[in-house]
């Protein structure tokens, strides 16, 4: 073995006392960065998958101004109030701009979806609800359902409408039942209840209304128009990034999830910067406990530093020895620490339940997570063995000597 | 024959500044001839370790000069030292000044450990028939803690042997054994020097030992002394 290496552990062995020292203090820092970032990773990552089980990643309007078209003719520019019938804004020819959205590198799918206020009506009671056609196949790709479903089946086949749990409790319906709904042309239809659903919202359950999309063009008078494409992408986080390609390619408005849930995104944020300083602040604690322990080593150790320097030991190597203790630690009190950080966070997930019995949200301990913990720990272990090393290689072996 | 050493003008003072400046030793002029076996004698606090920390490179003088096999170490600096001290020289301290995290054949192989990085096979070798030499075969595992005062020298001696330096330079080698290892210790010192052309300078309180020496070289208050047997300081016999 290298002669730094073989003097760092003989050392570290003999300072039995020390080194368990700064390995304890090591540990329990690592443990809780690892603890807390699996925590707020999954936390996060929870939060996130719930808001977006129910949402697009990127959701394509029409423009704000799309009734308004500019014509440019030479010397003359005037507008054109483009006299439309709907009242709702509506993207027409959407299938070539839908195609368009899917070609952006990144998207994984994309669905079309009509909707538009109405009612839905039974035994004379009338609720407001918001009728939303899709083609089914294309939606769930974009959307979760099947955690959602509360009876019934996941078909919506001509003729056959999706509600949620709290329509159908106000207005006793159950799977199998027929309703009749009302689109904003004054258009009555009779429909049969395909499947009940809890949206994880009561506002969702109580408004939402899944039909076919031909069927939401009709009651709605949209025609062969939609009001929007959905969009899901391969990495959520780009979203918003990917936003402004997607509106130049498709000629749309294109709104990501971190607009559309500006809020939660802030709220995210700022709980990400919290605990990067809770990390910061763990590991300047944990340098300081590995400086201050090893400050007194280097003192304790005089006499061997002076010999070994005595004996033709070059100052560098002196200076290594203490920096691969101060890495070793580092390193050696990360891997116990990540044990010990695991370990409580898988207890957390095993003790920590909700009222149905299952983990409150899984915390995700990743290797990633684990790798640049260890990496972290070793970067902190060799800088705060920096100063008791420079200490070390520059102590004069006369003095260690005589002593 | 040459010399391994040659000291000229060597004065060193402490202090200075806030404490009042003493100078310790007041300008030796010292040559130490390849082969020779010379005792260092004097009375304490004469200067004697002062003297061997400036020949051994761990101390700077502060002025004159020093000159290793034929090398000057004017202004050379701590890297050039260790390399120096590493190449030519070797220590024996009167405390053993063994590590104890080491085994005695690891501290044997120490020198040669630290100035290379890692032991060769032959260096093994070379320190397991050292320490056959001493009589210390069976102990070269064991910690030096586990050794008695005398065996512990006896390592440090064959020690500062391993990296086959010119000069060994040894303070107080004896000062703290029992009469019959210290003249055990001395007599070992003594073998190796006849059989490898070592040169040895052993400073010594003991007068029986320092008379077993070819020279004597006599230190009082910093300055060389005539001793009965040498003349002024620095001819060595012929
Ligand atoms: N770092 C220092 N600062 C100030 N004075 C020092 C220092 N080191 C040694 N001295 C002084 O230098 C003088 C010589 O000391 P040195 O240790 O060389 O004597 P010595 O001949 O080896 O004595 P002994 O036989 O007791 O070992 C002493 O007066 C000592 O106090
Ligand atoms: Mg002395």
């Amino acid at each position: 073995m290298p002669f730094e290496w073989t003097v760092a552990l003989r050392l570290l062995r003999e300072g039995r006392f020390q080194t368990l020292l700064i390995l304890g203090g090591v540990t329990i820092g690592v443990a809780v960065v690892v603890y807390i970032t699996a925590l707020v990773n999954g936390l996060q990552a929870n939060i996130i998958d719930k808001t977006l089980s129910t949402q697009a990643h990127v959701v394509l309007k029409p423009q704000e101004d799309e009734n308004r078209r500019l014509v440019q003719a030479p010397g003359v520019v005037m507008a054109e109030v483009e006299k439309r019938t709907q009242r709702e804004n509506t993207i027409d020819n959407w299938q070539s701009r839908m195609a368009a959205a899917r070609a952006v590198p990144g998207v994984r799918s994309a669905a079309a979806m009509a909707s538009g206020p109405g009612f839905a009506e039974k035994g004379g009671v009338r609720k407001s609800v918001a009728l939303m056609g899709v083609e089914l196949a294309d939606y769930l790709k974009v959307v979760r359902l099947d955690d959602k479903l509360l009876s019934g089946r996941l078909r919506l086949p001509s003729g056959a409408v999706m509600v949620g749990s709290e329509l159908a409790r106000e207005l006793g319906l159950s799977v199998g039942d027929r309703l009749r709904l009302v689109g904003a042309t004054g258009r009555t239809e009779s429909y049969l209840i395909s499947a009940v659903l809890d949206f994880g919202l009561k506002d969702l359950n109580r408004r939402w209304v899944l039909l076919p999309l031909r069927s939401a063009q009709t009651l709605l008078g949209y025609q062969l128009d939609i009001t929007e494409i959905y969009l899901q992408v391969n990495d959520l986080f780009q979203a918003e990034r990917m936003a402004p390609l997607l509106a130049a390619r498709t000629g749309l408005m294109a709104d990501s999830w971190q607009v559309t849930n500006a809020q939660l995104v802030t709220a995210l944020r700022s709980q990400s910067a919290s605990t990067l300083m809770i990390k910061t602040f763990v590991s300047l604690a944990v340098a300081l406990g590995i400086a201050s322990v090893m400050v007194v080593s280097v003192v304790q150790k005089r006499r061997e530093i002076g010999i070994l320097r005595a004996m033709g030991t070059p100052a560098r190597r002196i200076l290594r020895i203490f920096l691969i203790q101060g890495g070793l630690v580092g390193l050696v009190g990360s891997v116990f620490g990540s044990a010990l950080g695991s370990a409580i966070a898988i207890l957390f997930t095993r003790l920590v339940l909700d009222d149905r019995g299952q983990p409150m949200f899984p915390i995700s301990v990743t290797p990633a997570l684990l790798a640049t913990t260890s990496l972290l720990a070793l970067l902190v272990g060799v800088l705060a063995a920096l100063v008791p090393a420079l200490n070390a290689a520059r102590l004069d072996p006369v003095e260690a000597i005589r002593g | 024959m040459a010399d391994v050493m040659t000291l000229s003008g060597i004065r060193k003072a402490y202090g200075g500044g806030r404490s009042p400046r003493v100078e310790v030793l007041h300008g030796i002029d010292l040559a130490l001839a390849e082969g020779e076996f010379a005792a260092l004698t004097g009375p304490s606090g004469s200067g004697k370790s002062t003297l061997l920390n400036i020949m051994g490179l761990l101390e700077a003088p502060t002025s004159g000069t020093l000159v290793i096999a034929g090398q000057s170490t004017a202004g050379s600096d701590d890297a050039l030292r260790t390399a120096l001290r590493s190449r030519y020289l070797g220590f024996i301290f009167q405390f053993h000044h063994l590590l104890a995290a080491f085994s005695a054949l690891e501290n044997v192989m120490m020198p040669v450990h630290a100035a290379h990085g890692r032991v060769t096979r032959a260096d093994r070798q070379r320190a397991l028939a050292l320490l056959e030499r001493v009589g210390l075969s069976a102990h070269a595992h064991k910690s030096p803690l586990q050794l008695s005062g005398g065996q512990q020298q006896r390592v440090a001696i064959v020690r500062a042997l391993m990296a086959r330096p010119r000069l060994v330079l040894a303070d107080e080698p004896t000062g703290n054994l029992d009469t019959q290892s210290a003249q055990e210790a001395f007599a070992l010192m003594r073998e190796i020097n006849a059989s490898d052309g070592v040169t040895f300078l052993i400073v010594t309180h003991d007068p029986r030992l320092a008379d077993t020496c070819d020279r004597q070289i006599r230190l009082v208050d910093g300055q060389l002394v005539a001793s009965p047997d040498t003349g002024v300081n620095a001819s060595p016999p012929a």
